[in-house]
């Protein structure tokens, strides 16, 4: 993929919004282009973090295994959306799975390289932080109001 | 103006029954005044008087002959209008199906109200708002109503939580009865000047060939009234009192009578103007024959604001400040008046001696305004 | 604005007038919400209501429930409630039989303003059971796809077997230009659909923010949750309807018990501007 594409795809995304030419310059060297296949993983709990992934279209899904439940889907993340910050986070493992569950694009950014940009331009490492921030509150909320299992049939919740 | 010696009030009350009126009107039952079936003036509480305070009420020998030397007791005129259970109608199995047939197959006697007192005109004129100034009309309430004879009286004493004065709605009644009365006990003469205030009220009173009232004895009872006005110690402050209410949603003062009130109803059940209802469905052990029957009801109770998933009122504070917000705010905006009409049967009734005047003040004093 | 809205037919102004009616069809939707139709029979002569307007249905003996009216408006003779069995009488009605007879009253209430919508985009937000009063407006928008611009339909449900409809949902995405998001609180591995919360949903979508008009049912949180997104993306709060819920017992505004503040649900309601009751939703303990 040529780099000017690459960086208008960036550029368009949702979570770069606003960001810096210089700091997008950071990003790009750290870019590239990805495709999976509905039912291809991206994600395996338990491994080291090194990415995350900016996605354009398709959809991925959040995955974990719930003893004698099985495998339980409990979020998804589609096109605007980011997805892992574990790479930003000691000790930079994944605590789920993720899968494609329909055809995905992204771009996928190289955790480890940029989490060392992020040390040595500390204004680089906050835009980040801060874009993150935004992200996990929002997900948080919604993760909260998910808890709440405001749909449920249960006639005597109580709680 | 007439006049009706006090020995000529019989005249009146057997004027109604000739004309087929069934006479309610107030008895001495178990301690208290309760509106219940009369025959004549004879069964009028006559001497008796009452003592109204935060909960307390009781009963005395005024040592005199005034037949309403009292005010008002438990029973509203709403157990009349709008009665406390009502078969809403009779279902019975028909092969799969059921057929329906009213609930009242009797026809309720047409009565004649003796001694409604103007606070209790105005609970009245207020449930004609609710029961039938909307889109759906309550049939059994407005029979009811276009059927009943008042002859209100007008209060020449106030308890001591009387608070009508300062809600507008007495000491006197100025319309919306068929003939109003004022008794008025002053040394040797004991008297009513009695009018009229609609056709069928006119043509009752003027078969009584009664004399016209004297410039006199008009003044003497248009003063009690006004004295009675006057005299009154408790006041409800009605300024902007709805958007006061409405503003002041989270004040203290909630907790602080949350700490006092049992909810135990009572307030709701002795108001003349409350009228929240529940329904009731039951079969008989054949389950052949069932029945819906209306009683009332009280916001006070757990059970009232059941939703799938919960109770949306589960604390008392929650309650007490639907019920005073219900009445002296939200009423306004659903019906066009407030929904107190200064009776202060609630202060007498309250086994804590909640007095919503007081409360009014208190948010009134601390609270936030717009 | 004022609301539409027609009330029960003139016979029974009281509202308390009962008709038995007979059950055409019982259609399990999930393993506790069911969908009754409904043959009006001779009531069906009478019988119109609006979308968003609800019924009492009346078990024998068991008493009344208030059920929103979830079928096709413009279908005269028949009707459908789909209903959640939670308590004593929706699970006397869960027990109903094709050919028995059930007892009816309606309709009550306010209907979503259609005519507010038209020349617009119409977001279409529902949570749980809340999508089987908006489905009588998602039929009658259908009717004239024309007169509306884009249909947004997001539909949260609490997991893939509780999804309500699902092939009315797909003929609706497929066959009449609505954008239909359906989302769950969780999946097995066999969904494949977006799983969150249904306000999630929104950043799949770009709403115009100036020429969109929201009707929004389900739980009060939810709806709460998803009027705050609405605002964060602009919509302004008179372009957005929901529909509240309250313990219903008379239906015609004397009982007492639907009130939610100075509003009685039954009959100053279900559907609402926003502008109306905002101040309202954040009370608690109403």
């Amino acid at each position: 993929m040529h780099t000017e594409n690459l960086t208008e795809i960036l550029r368009q995304h949702p979570f770069l919004a606003g960001l810096s030419e210089t700091h997008m310059q950071v990003l790009i060297g750290c870019a590239s282009n990805v495709r999976f296949a509905e039912g291809a993983p991206l994600i395996h709990e338990g491994e080291i973090a090194n990415k995350f992934y900016l996605v354009r279209a398709g959809r991925i899904a959040l995955e974990t295994d719930v003893n004698a439940r099985g495998k339980i889907r409990i979020q998804t993340v589609g096109p605007g959306d980011v997805l892992g910050w574990s790479w930003l986070i000691s000790p930079y493992r994944w605590h789920f799975n993720a899968l494609a569950v329909a055809d995905v694009r992204a771009v996928a950014l190289d955790g480890e390289c940029l989490r060392k940009k992020c040390e040595d331009d500390r204004d680089f490492g906050y835009e980040m932080l801060s874009r993150f921030s935004q992200v996990m509150e929002r997900r948080l909320e919604a993760t909260r109001i998910q808890l709440l299992d405001l749909y449920t049939t249960d006639p005597g919740a109580r709680v | 103006m007439v006049i009706l010696e006090s020995t000529e009030l019989n005249q009146l009350l057997e004027g109604l029954t000739s004309r087929g009126y069934l006479l309610i009107g107030p008895t001495v039952r178990s301690g208290a005044i309760v509106y219940d079936e009369i025959h004549s003036a004879e069964d009028l509480p006559r001497g008796v008087g009452d003592d109204q305070l935060p909960a307390r009420y009781s009963l005395r020998h005024r040592g005199d002959a005034m037949f309403f030397g009292y005010g008002v007791g438990p029973v509203s005129w709403k157990k009349y209008l709008y009665p406390p259970r009502l078969t809403m109608f009779r279902a019975t199995r028909a092969g799969k199906g059921f057929t329906i047939a009213p609930g009242e197959t009797e026809p309720r006697p047409r009565a004649a109200f003796i001694g409604v007192r103007p606070c209790e005109l105005n609970g009245i004129f207020i449930q004609d708002k609710v029961f039938t100034g909307g889109p759906y009309v309550d049939g059994a309430y407005k029979k009811a109503r276009d059927n009943a004879f008042i002859v209100a009286v007008n209060c020449t004493e106030s308890g001591a939580n009387c608070f009508c004065a300062s809600m507008g709605t007495g000491p006197g009644a100025t319309k919306g009865f068929d003939v109003s009365l004022t008794e008025v006990l002053q040394g040797e003469r004991h008297y009513f000047t009695a009018e009229a205030g609609s056709p069928r009220g006119e043509e009752v009173l003027g078969a009584l060939s009664a004399r016209d009232a004297t410039e006199q004895e008009e003044k003497a009872g248009l003063d009690a009234v006004a004295r009675a006005g006057s005299s009154q110690v408790k006041r409800m402050d009605v300024c902007d009192l709805p958007q006061l209410l409405s503003d002041n949603f989270e004040n203290a003062r909630w907790d602080d009578v949350a700490k006092r009130c049992l909810a135990c109803t009572n307030c709701t059940m002795v108001c003349p103007t409350c009228f929240c209802s529940t329904v009731e469905d039951a079969t008989d052990l054949t389950g052949v024959h069932a029945e819906r029957s209306r009683r009332w009801d009280s916001c006070f109770t757990m059970d009232f604001t059941k939703v799938a998933g919960g109770n949306i009122r589960p604390s008392t504070r929650a309650r007490y400040r639907q019920w005073l917000t219900h009445k002296l705010s939200n009423w306004m905006g659903q019906f066009g008046t407030l929904g107190c009409v200064g009776c202060g049967r609630c202060i007498t009734w309250c086994p804590s001696g909640i007095d919503l005047t007081a409360e009014v003040d208190a948010i009134r004093g601390n609270g936030v305004h717009a | 604005m004022t609301h539409e809205t027609v009330h029960a037919p003139a016979a029974s102004r009281e509202g308390v007038r009962l008709y038995p009616v007979t059950v055409k069809k019982v259609i399990w939707e999930t393993d506790d919400t069911f969908t009754l139709q409904i043959d009006l029979g001779a009531l069906g002569d009478t019988f119109s209501f609006l979308p968003g307007q609800f019924n009492m249905l009346y078990v024998f003996g068991l008493g009344e429930a208030a059920i929103s009216i979830s079928s096709d408006a413009s279908e005269s003779g028949t009707l459908a409630h789909t209903i959640h069995r939670v308590g004593t009488v929706t699970s006397g009605l869960a027990q109903v039989k094709r050919g028995d007879v059930i007892g009816l009253r309606g309709p009550f209430g306010t209907g979503w303003p259609i005519t507010a919508a038209r020349g617009k985009d119409v977001c279409i937000v529902a949570g749980g059971i809340g999508l089987a009063p908006l489905r009588p407006v998602m039929y009658a928008m259908l009717q004239e796809r024309t007169a509306f611009e884009r249909i947004i339909l997001l539909y949260g449900a609490r997991s893939p077997l509780d999804i309500l409809y699902r092939v009315e949902l797909e003929e609706w995405a497929k066959e009449h230009n609505v954008e239909v998001l359906v989302t769950v609180d969780r999946g097995d591995s066999s969904w494949k659909g977006y799983i969150g919360v249904v306000t999630t949903l929104f950043s799949y979508i770009k709403l115009d923010a100036r020429a969109t008009v929201g009707y929004l049912c389900g739980p009060e949180t939810m709806m709460k949750y998803t009027i705050d997104e609405m605002g964060r993306r602009g919509l302004a709060e008179d372009q957005i309807y929901l529909s509240m819920e309250r313990n219903m017992k008379c239906a015609v505004g004397f009982c007492g018990h639907c009130q939610y503040g100075p509003e009685f649900i039954c009959k100053d309601g279900p559907v609402f501007a926003l502008p109306r009751i905002r101040h309202l939703l954040d009370r608690k303990e109403l």
